[in-house]
């Protein structure tokens, strides 16, 4: 991506390499190892057998003696791989919904242009804004009332609170840059709206679709205070906090298995994330632009 | 029917029924509901009764209420400032030809997307006081002879925190950042060069004001995230050593559900809603795209 209507190179040529080294090189080789260090410290953590994990001497930074033992633990003397479907069922499902109805919202707000059209489009933007930390109290009670309380309905109904002004939000700078031209065309011809919705517009803003479908996948997989308030047993519990509040077991810290069920728990995003890193952040940077 | 559907107005609204409904019962609703629950003393199994101003009156009066404020604002502002800079830095580093650019921008971008409550577990692990990793480093260099207390003292434990949420939040900073300086056309910076303008120059009079509007936007957004934080802190200390670490909204999930008072934690919640109004209204009045910024002239 270069600056649009130039053929510049830059000017980056003129540097001298021993001076980029000090400048460029070097503070981003310490950034790098920064941000990825937590990453590789889970990583030999969860291999580590206890002995060498509970003793200072030897060096720290790499295993002896690698062990599956954590792992085994994880997977079956505790529910994890029942947090990981609750959290895949949720995630999905409350994923695939929020896309479907912010697509029909976006298409609304931005073509259709009904009647409230505009101030509809900016109390999106500020649900947006709303932060989960100051609902999720009152969330509780309705949950409660509803009778949804520790069933993955209650993370499946609420998730979409955050990812349906999100999506519309990125949708609706996507659906603006399809030209009006085509939908006219179409609508000459005799197409409906819901025809050109779904033979037109979809089709052309499939890269904005997985922009969304990829961060809200994402957003609700690491939601973590709804499903640590509206959850309560084990059997329903996602990874995030199934890992926080059940390996947790008094005042004997198991490291392994924490640290393994931690990077199990990350491993999907990481994965997802890494196919499609360009679409991820075309969303991330497509809803803070405008 | 047919003609109902093509009415623009008629099929505004049924398209717009089903996000509207979920966004009303789920989100308009519980705002309310919340503000209601503040002036309420409602708790877990019982439905209060109106109380008026009583839960905000005890509150200015708590001390431990006083201090999760002065943390949250000591939190925001310095994790802000922190991500901006470093962030800003990162962004600049990676607007240069780099080889195996795309690979650094998607390694860099890592913490932002794992789940937050997983990567503070590492955090948790790394500032543990017997077997810290930077502990064990700073002890084998010789600049510390006894491991440092991380999270057992109430200023350590606070910067230790910091020093997490900046961790995750310089990549999101960085890379929106990024995007923002890759509209900055190249011939701008040689120009200003030919002007003979030095790199500070540049990056002052060039970089830095036609980067102001997404400076304002991903500030705001930080800021916004950063005040109402939850889940570094929840895994990572629970608000503790004596509630030196106790956010606003770690404390209102303390009192409302471990301890019942559903009402006393609205009032919390509620009561960071004028802080983050303040947040974006100034990001919004203060920070705002100026005309010349869109090639325009300024009034």
């Amino acid at each position: 991506m270069s600056a649009p209507g130039s053929d510049s190179q830059g000017m980056h040529y003129l540097e001298s390499l021993p001076r980029r080294a000090v400048t460029v090189y070097l503070p981003l080789a310490v950034f790098v190892c920064v941000l990825l260090f937590p990453f590789y410290w889970m990583t030999i953590t969860t291999f580590k057998p206890n002995a060498e994990l509970l003793s200072r001497e030897g060096n720290p930074f790499w295993v002896l003696q690698p062990t599956l033992a954590h792992i085994e633990k994880l997977l079956f003397q505790t529910s994890y791989p029942q947090w990981m479907w609750n959290t895949v069922v949720v995630s999905v499902v409350s994923t695939c919904a929020s896309l479907a109805a912010a697509v029909l919202a976006a298409y609304a707000i931005e073509r259709l242009r009904f009647r409230g059209a505009k101030p509809t489009g900016l109390a999106i933007f500020l649900a947006y804004l709303v932060p989960p930390s100051i609902l999720f109290i009152p969330l509780a009670a309705i949950v409660f009332r509803l009778g949804l309380f520790d069933t993955r309905w209650a993370l499946i109904l609420t998730y979409p609170t955050f990812l349906i002004p999100f999506c519309t939000w990125l949708l609706m700078g996507y659906f603006r840059s399809i030209p009006y031209e085509l939908e006219e065309c179409a609508l000459i011809d005799g197409a409906s709206r819901w025809q050109i919705l779904v033979k037109i517009i979809l089709p052309l803003s499939v890269p904005g679709l997985i922009s969304a479908g990829i961060f809200a996948f994402t957003l609700s997989w690491n939601e973590f205070i709804y499903a640590l308030t509206f959850v309560s047993s084990s059997e329903t519990k996602t990874v995030p906090v199934g890992v926080v509040t059940e390996l947790v077991e008094g005042d004997v810290y198991h490291w392994g298995s924490l640290m393994a069920g931690a990077l199990l728990g990350s491993l999907p995003v990481a994965v997802l994330y890494s196919f499609f890193v360009e679409h991820y952040v075309s969303g991330m940077t497509g809803a803070v632009k405008e | 029917m047919h003609r109902l559907l093509n009415n623009r107005n008629a099929l505004g609204m049924l398209f717009m029924l089903p996000a509207a409904a979920l966004l009303v019962v789920f989100l308009t609703y519980p705002l309310g509901l919340g503000v209601w629950l503040g002036f309420t003393d409602a708790k877990i199994g019982r439905t209060g009764e109106w109380v008026g101003l009583e839960n905000y009156e005890f509150l200015w009066g708590d001390s431990v209420t006083r201090l999760a404020l002065f943390n949250t604002l000591l939190y925001t502002v310095a994790a802000s400032v922190l991500k901006f800079f470093l962030g800003l830095w990162l962004a600049i580093i990676l607007n240069q030809n780099l080889p195996f650019k795309s690979f650094f921008r998607a390694a860099i971008l890592l913490p932002y997307i794992v789940p937050t409550a997983l990567s503070a577990i590492a955090f948790w692990w790394i500032f543990d006081a017997q077997f810290s990793i930077i502990s064990w480093v700073l002890t084998r260099l010789g600049l510390i002879d006894r491991y440092i207390d991380f999270l057992g003292d109430p200023w350590n434990a606070r910067w230790s925190v910091i020093a997490a949420n900046v961790w995750r939040g310089v990549p999101f900073v960085a890379i929106t950042l990024l995007a923002g300086l890759q509209t900055i056309s190249p011939t701008l910076y040689e120009a200003a060069a030919i002007d003979g303008a030095s790199p500070w120059q540049r990056f002052w009079h060039v970089t830095l004001p036609l980067l102001t509007p997404i400076i304002a936007v991903v500030m705001t957004f930080s800021v916004l995230f950063t005040f109402t934080d939850f889940q570094l802190i929840y895994v990572i200390t629970r608000g503790g050593p004596l509630n030196a670490t106790h956010l606003m909204a770690t404390l209102s999930f303390q009192r409302a559900i471990p301890g019942g008072a559903l009402g006393e934690g609205a009032a919390i919640a509620i009561a960071m809603v004028p802080f983050l109004l303040a947040a974006i209204l100034f990001s919004y009045f203060g920070l705002q795209r100026r005309a010349w910024q869109q090639g325009g002239t300024d009034r």
